[in-house]
């Protein structure tokens, strides 16, 4: 005799809400390994839950385990689409504990580089973006502009992608002879091709209607959001840390800031591609302004001696040892140092104890502030502004996850 | 007056025919796009890609087994293991590095005093199985020589910024 036997079976009615889908981890729209699950009401998003952590590598706790020099590399792998700006960051921070200023060729060369960084960036992010919307040409001829620039990235440091160039001090290698030229000629023909990207996109009246009033922001909402960068500065928001706080010779150079009004995804579009252009003319200032000089500071306690000098003088050889193996020792102290990177503030809160490895390096990522916003920004739009707000704001995961 | 423009401009679909006019320009441009594995892209001397350990002119290895390398590399690749040879000349008798673990950022070549570990010119270094890329001092030195012609001519051109 089972308990049961009493009990008639009845017909129950459970409601399960069926529109709750996945987008990502492998949406190509997802810009990596974003997972963001979308509740639906029709083909309307209610709610956008992002879950991050899928390229989570713990580089903050591996560099508390490294020495100066080496976490460097490190700093490539947290926004992959533009790793000199986020070395920059570190480079700035270091030197500020340690109380050194890099000579005025590495602080040129840096700028530059920086802004060769910043195109690279935007060229990728403008042409995927229209991608995610439908258009395909813009991705197949910015790549081309895209490919030129990585290889004066890897004439200079060895490395297509993750360079390991900007050093605390310094740069690594001062740039081979005919680069600059190179550079400049390729700084004359690229306002040509940021035309012809614009005459696909600013006015195409698809790329309009997909993009005009979606995701709009409010200058009031960005703040709150703690945005920054080109998302900000398309809200109305007149903000950049180049200068605002100006670092390396930002200070020298003439550049203008666009700003938007309406803060939408169309905005911040528009933001890079202005960008684009206005990084360009930052380029061509460093070179003219860059003069022969030392590329790293001339302290051999915090810079490597040239490999000459090593080969010949015994103390030369005696501080290459010390700093490619214990390194230098930085004094105690902390500093929050933030750079302008492509995507937007980059900062680093770097906690030194007077060792050789950092006691603690807590990395402010741009994307965090931005993928956080998205459950505000999709709130009652259809399931394809997702795809165009994510575009818009350009996260990447590597520095999300970290 | 700027409606009737809009709307006229609108109406003849400007902006899209003047899109398809600049898609048609590009159409007729030469290619930029290289045939892969038969032509290349260009690489600097300073390209970081596979791993070699190079041997003076007379054939004897350099690398000392002063292990800066192995200090210096900040995914801990590289395994080392020394011992007096029997002329008395310090050398290795480990030299693994676990391709895998590497980043490729450079910073052995940098640290070498000899010149014995450099990263070559050579990017194309895929195998199939994980296994294969464990490499050993055997499969360095063979990179080594394999290389060595390109590998003395790229340093000798970055000499003078290194």
């Amino acid at each position: 005799m089972s308990v049961t036997a009493g009990i008639t079976p009845s017909a129950r009615t459970v409601e399960i809400d069926s529109h709750s889908i996945n987008f990502g981890p492998q949406h190509p729209a997802a810009h990596g390994v974003l997972r963001l699950i979308l509740e639906l009401d029709g083909e309307v998003v209610e709610r956008a839950d992002p879950h991050i952590g899928l390229l989570h590598r713990g580089t903050e706790k591996l560099i508390e385990y490294k020495t100066y020099m080496q976490a460097v590399p490190y700093f490539d792998r947290l926004d992959y689409v533009s790793p000199m700006c986020e070395e920059h960051a570190f480079a700035l921070a270091v030197e500020k504990l340690l109380g050194i200023t890099a000579p005025d060729r590495a602080q040129w060369i840096r700028v530059l580089f920086a802004e060769i960084t910043r195109v690279l960036n935007h060229l990728l992010n403008l042409t995927t973006y229209a991608l995610d919307v439908g258009a395909i040409t813009p991705a197949l001829w910015g790549f081309e502009e895209r490919e030129k620039l990585m290889e004066f990235h890897e004439a200079a440091s060895g490395a297509r992608l993750h360079a390991n160039y900007f050093r605390p001090g310094g740069v690594s290698k001062d740039l081979p002879a005919g680069l600059m030229d190179k550079i400049a000629a390729w700084a004359e023909t690229f306002p040509k091709f940021i035309d012809d990207l614009e005459g696909l996109l600013t006015n195409n009246r698809i790329w309009k209607q997909r993009t005009v009033d979606i995701g709009v922001f409010s200058a009031e909402q960005a703040l709150a959001w703690g945005f920054s960068g080109p998302p900000l500065r398309a809200s109305g928001v007149p903000w950049d840390l180049r200068r605002s706080q100006p670092y390396d010779k930002y200070a020298e150079v003439d550049f203008q800031i666009p700003v938007g009004r309406n803060g939408d995804c169309y905005d911040r579009y528009l933001m890079r591609v202005y960008e684009t252009r206005e990084s360009v003319k930052i380029m061509k200032q460093a070179l003219a302004k860059m003069k022969p000089g030392p590329i790293k500071v001339q302290d051999r306690k915090f810079s490597p001696p040239s490999r000459g000098e090593m080969k010949r003088s015994m103390e030369a050889l005696i501080h290459h040892f010390k700093l490619y193996t214990e390194g230098y020792h930085v004094p105690a102290g902390a500093t929050y140092t933030a750079v302008e990177s492509p995507k937007g503030e980059f900062g680093v809160y770097l906690v030194a104890d007077g060792t050789n490895k950092p006691y603690r390096c807590k990395i402010r990522s741009t994307g965090f502030a931005f993928l956080q916003a998205t459950d505000v920004m999709t709130k009652r739009h259809m399931l394809a502004d997702v795809c165009a707000i994510i575009g818009s704001l350009d996260v990447v995961f590597g520095e999300i996850d970290r | 007056m700027a409606f009737l423009d809009r709307t006229a401009r609108s109406l003849v679909l400007g902006e899209l025919v003047a899109g398809m006019a600049l898609t048609l320009r590009y159409f007729f441009k030469p290619k930029v796009t290289i045939n892969y594995p038969y032509e290349k892209g260009p690489i600097s001397p300073r390209f970081k890609g596979e791993h070699a350990l190079r041997r003076y002119p007379n054939g004897e290895e350099r690398c000392i087994a002063c292990k800066l390398c192995e200090a210096i590399c900040p995914a801990q690749a590289i395994t080392i293991e020394a011992e007096p040879r029997d002329d008395g000349s310090r050398r290795t008798t480990r030299y693994d590095i676990d391709m895998t673990k590497c980043i490729y950022c450079g910073l052995c070549e940098e640290a070498c005093p000899v010149d014995a570990i450099v990263e070559g010119p050579n990017f194309e270094f895929a195998t199939e199985t994980r296994e294969e890329l464990m490499y050993n001092k055997d499969k360095l030195l063979a990179n080594g020589d394999r290389w060595e012609p390109e590998l003395a001519r790229r340093l000798e051109l970055d000499a003078p910024y290194r």
